[in-house]
């Protein structure tokens, strides 16, 4: 009888703690001088459990405490005992072989669109519980809902850039206003492009008037011979390189994102932005959960938690991307929420479009065509390739030649 | 235990086997399957499409391998003549480039190289150029002869201490002119090291791609290139990227058994 007394009390203590407001009054929980987060989710229940989440994230895409920014990675770890293990990578091609080779087991990952669209299709996403996500709700709606993702199963947005051109002002005698201007002689040998066949397809894709995810290999076809006609004027194709060439003045016109054309002109007065009339790409970096993650809930509260408003400032302020939130957006400094090029005008965004996946047949072709492009200027592909056979068979024959006379002398 | 027993060989047998022939075996066995794993030479016929790129690749192979040996057949020569103790310090000083990491090094190339970059600079003083170096072929075969030139000098450098240089002052008395010394003395009795030399510095060369991407602007494609965006491109296709890899193979393979035709005989200690 007495045992079930105690249990019961047991049972009621229990009960009236769990009850109990966990924080008082305060609804916020301050971790940091910098961050502080909302009270009214249990950021604890993992603590002392011995839980470590893998996070596979792009390179300089948090806010990890160098060059004196705000440590949102140790915050976390201190507000929720849970361990992070964070490493980068730097495409999303190669993130993606890596979670589809098995080699290596991530439980945050932050895919673009179409890597989010494909992997979701492939079934290596984790539907996520939206339950543990509450800060969902701070993301505006036109970031949500969007066609990689209908109603947000997979992914929670993270951070956007558009497209755009960044150009050398003292280099260039009028100003590129459009795509098209990439064809445009003037430029010849100062054009750098896009070395991703994706976003290059893109650019070609715009001039055309067409849309940037194409349905059929004809239709590619069209947009990757304007790629091959502008290949002549273009100087280099590059990515992070375009920092140093675009700074040092080496090249007058480039297409980049415009997060990192933030960081360039800051760098380099000189240089100027301009969002093309024909419309831009946007393109949306967004969290997400590998379907092998065996840490889904604690998963879920680290994507809640770099949702919320002050950590969202804290990687804003560090990364120089746009965040899809505008509580946090209210909260950066004016230089940065009123930048037009990091966030553009209503008119800009209407125009810009957004990378879904596209089918293996297409991808297949493009990246086909992509490498055909970048090696067009050497003509005569069937000859080539017969020119080696017979060079490896002549060499072949040779050595053989060689053997048997050897062999004859050694018999003498 | 003797110090020939065979059994001190077997961690290092185990390590090959696990991560040279096994490996081998899987790019194999891709190269000759579809996604769902039935047999297929569909993923070969795809190679061939791209026959432009493995002759490019091959050529500037090709010019790379004859511009190091130009370089680095004199220097060896009077490098193995010279005193002992001064041979150590230009030998470091040949090896001095390979203490810094490959890729700063081209990297580096690449601000040299630039329109606005010193070489250009120091031309406009004497009211030349600017001329367009970088993101050209040229660049790309300059990366290949400056990263690996070591490994041309070095082997050539081995063959050549072993030549006496009695031999050379004996052909010189029976009156051979300078141009027959070379030919007909010098460089037969440093085929061995040649023909490393050339291994060393073709192979290397006809399968990079970081130096096609620094230094040739991402228009140059090169073998190298191709095999990686297979496997980090767009398409993600190992079985097309396993058939590359196993035409490389084969190329590789045949360049090496001509090359190593050349000194079976004379062949010692070199490798």
């Amino acid at each position: 009888m007495k045992q079930w007394i105690s249990l019961v009390l047991c049972a009621c203590l229990a009960v009236s703690l769990c009850g109990l407001p966990a924080y008082a009054a305060d609804d916020r929980i301050e971790v940091t001088e910098d961050i502080s987060v909302s009270a009214d989710y249990d950021w604890t229940r993992f603590a002392g459990k011995n839980v470590t989440l893998n996070v596979y994230n792009w390179g300089e895409y948090i806010s990890n405490g160098s060059d004196e920014s705000v440590d949102v990675v140790s915050a976390f770890e201190q507000l929720t005992g849970i361990r992070l293990n964070y490493t980068t990578f730097d495409s999303n091609e190669t993130m993606y072989a890596k979670i589809k080779s098995g080699a290596a087991n991530y439980d945050v990952i932050v895919p673009s669109d179409y890597m989010v669209a494909k992997m979701a299709a492939e079934g290596m996403l984790a539907e996520l519980d939206l339950e543990n996500i509450p800060n969902l709700a701070l993301i505006d709606e036109e970031y949500k809902n969007r066609d990689f993702d209908p109603g947000n199963r997979y992914s929670v947005p993270y951070m956007w850039c558009t497209t755009g051109i960044i150009y050398n002002t003292t280099m260039v005698e009028t100003a590129p206003q459009r795509w098209a201007d990439l064809w445009n002689e003037e430029y010849a040998g100062s054009i750098l492009m896009f070395n991703n066949s994706r976003d290059a397809y893109a650019i070609g894709a715009f001039k055309l008037g067409q849309s940037i995810n194409p349905d059929t290999v004809e239709e590619m076809a069209a947009v990757m011979d304007e790629l091959k006609a502008q290949k002549p004027l273009v100087q280099a194709y590059v990515m992070d390189e375009i920092f140093d060439k675009m700074e040092g003045g080496e090249a007058a016109v480039g297409v980049y994102y415009s997060g990192d054309a933030i960081t360039m002109i800051d760098d380099n007065p000189d240089l100027a932005w301009v969002f093309p009339e024909e419309g831009v790409n946007l393109s949306i970096d967004n969290l997400c959960v590998p379907a092998t993650s065996q840490n889904r809930e604690a998963a879920e509260m680290f994507i809640n938690y770099l949702c919320e408003v002050d950590v969202g400032v804290a990687n804003c302020d560090f990364i120089g991307y746009s965040t899809p939130s505008s509580a946090v957006r209210e909260q950066l400094d004016e230089e940065l929420s009123e930048s037009p090029i990091a966030y553009p005008a209503d008119e800009v965004l209407a125009n810009a479009q957004v990378f879904t996946n596209l089918s293996d047949e297409i991808n297949d072709e493009l990246d086909v065509q992509w490498s055909e492009m970048k090696s067009y200027n050497e003509g005569g592909n069937a000859y080539a390739m017969l020119f080696l056979l017979a060079a490896g068979v002549l060499l072949a024959g040779f050595n053989i030649w060689r053997k048997l006379r050897k062999k004859m002398r050694n018999d003498y | 235990m003797k110090l020939n027993n065979r059994k001190l060989a077997a961690p290092y047998l185990v390590w090959m086997v696990l991560f040279t022939v096994v490996p081998l075996l899987i790019v194999v066995y891709y190269a000759f399957t579809n996604v769902e794993g039935a047999f297929t030479l569909e993923n070969l016929a795809r190679v061939g499409g791209y026959g432009s790129v493995f002759v490019r690749s091959l050529l500037l192979a090709l010019e790379a391998t004859v511009l190091c040996l130009i370089l680095a057949f004199p220097v060896a020569y009077f490098l193995s003549r010279l005193r002992a103790s001064k041979q150590h310090i230009m030998l470091m000083l040949v090896m001095l480039p390979m203490w810094m990491n490959f890729l700063l090094r081209t990297y580096a190339w690449m601000g040299l190289l630039s329109v606005n970059g010193p070489i250009n600079t120091l031309l406009g003083f004497l009211g030349l150029g600017p001329y367009t170096m970088l993101n050209t072929a040229g660049a790309v075969v300059l990366g290949m002869v400056y990263n690996y030139v070591p490994y041309m000098i070095l082997p050539l450098y081995t063959s050549m201490t072993k030549i006496d240089a009695s031999i050379v002052e004996a052909a010189q008395d029976l009156g051979a002119n300078v141009r027959q010394t070379l030919v007909r003395i010098l460089i037969p009795l440093s085929v061995p090291g040649i023909c490393t030399g050339i291994t060393m510095v073709f192979v290397p060369s006809v399968s990079t791609f970081a130096i096609s991407r620094m230094l040739g602007g991402g228009a140059n494609l090169l073998i190298g290139d191709l095999i990686e965006m297979q496997f980090l491109g767009n398409s993600y296709n190992l079985n097309v990227g396993s058939a590359m890899s196993l035409v490389l193979m084969v190329i590789v393979l045949l360049c090496m058994s001509f090359t190593s035709s050349f000194d079976e005989d004379e062949m010692e200690g070199v490798m």
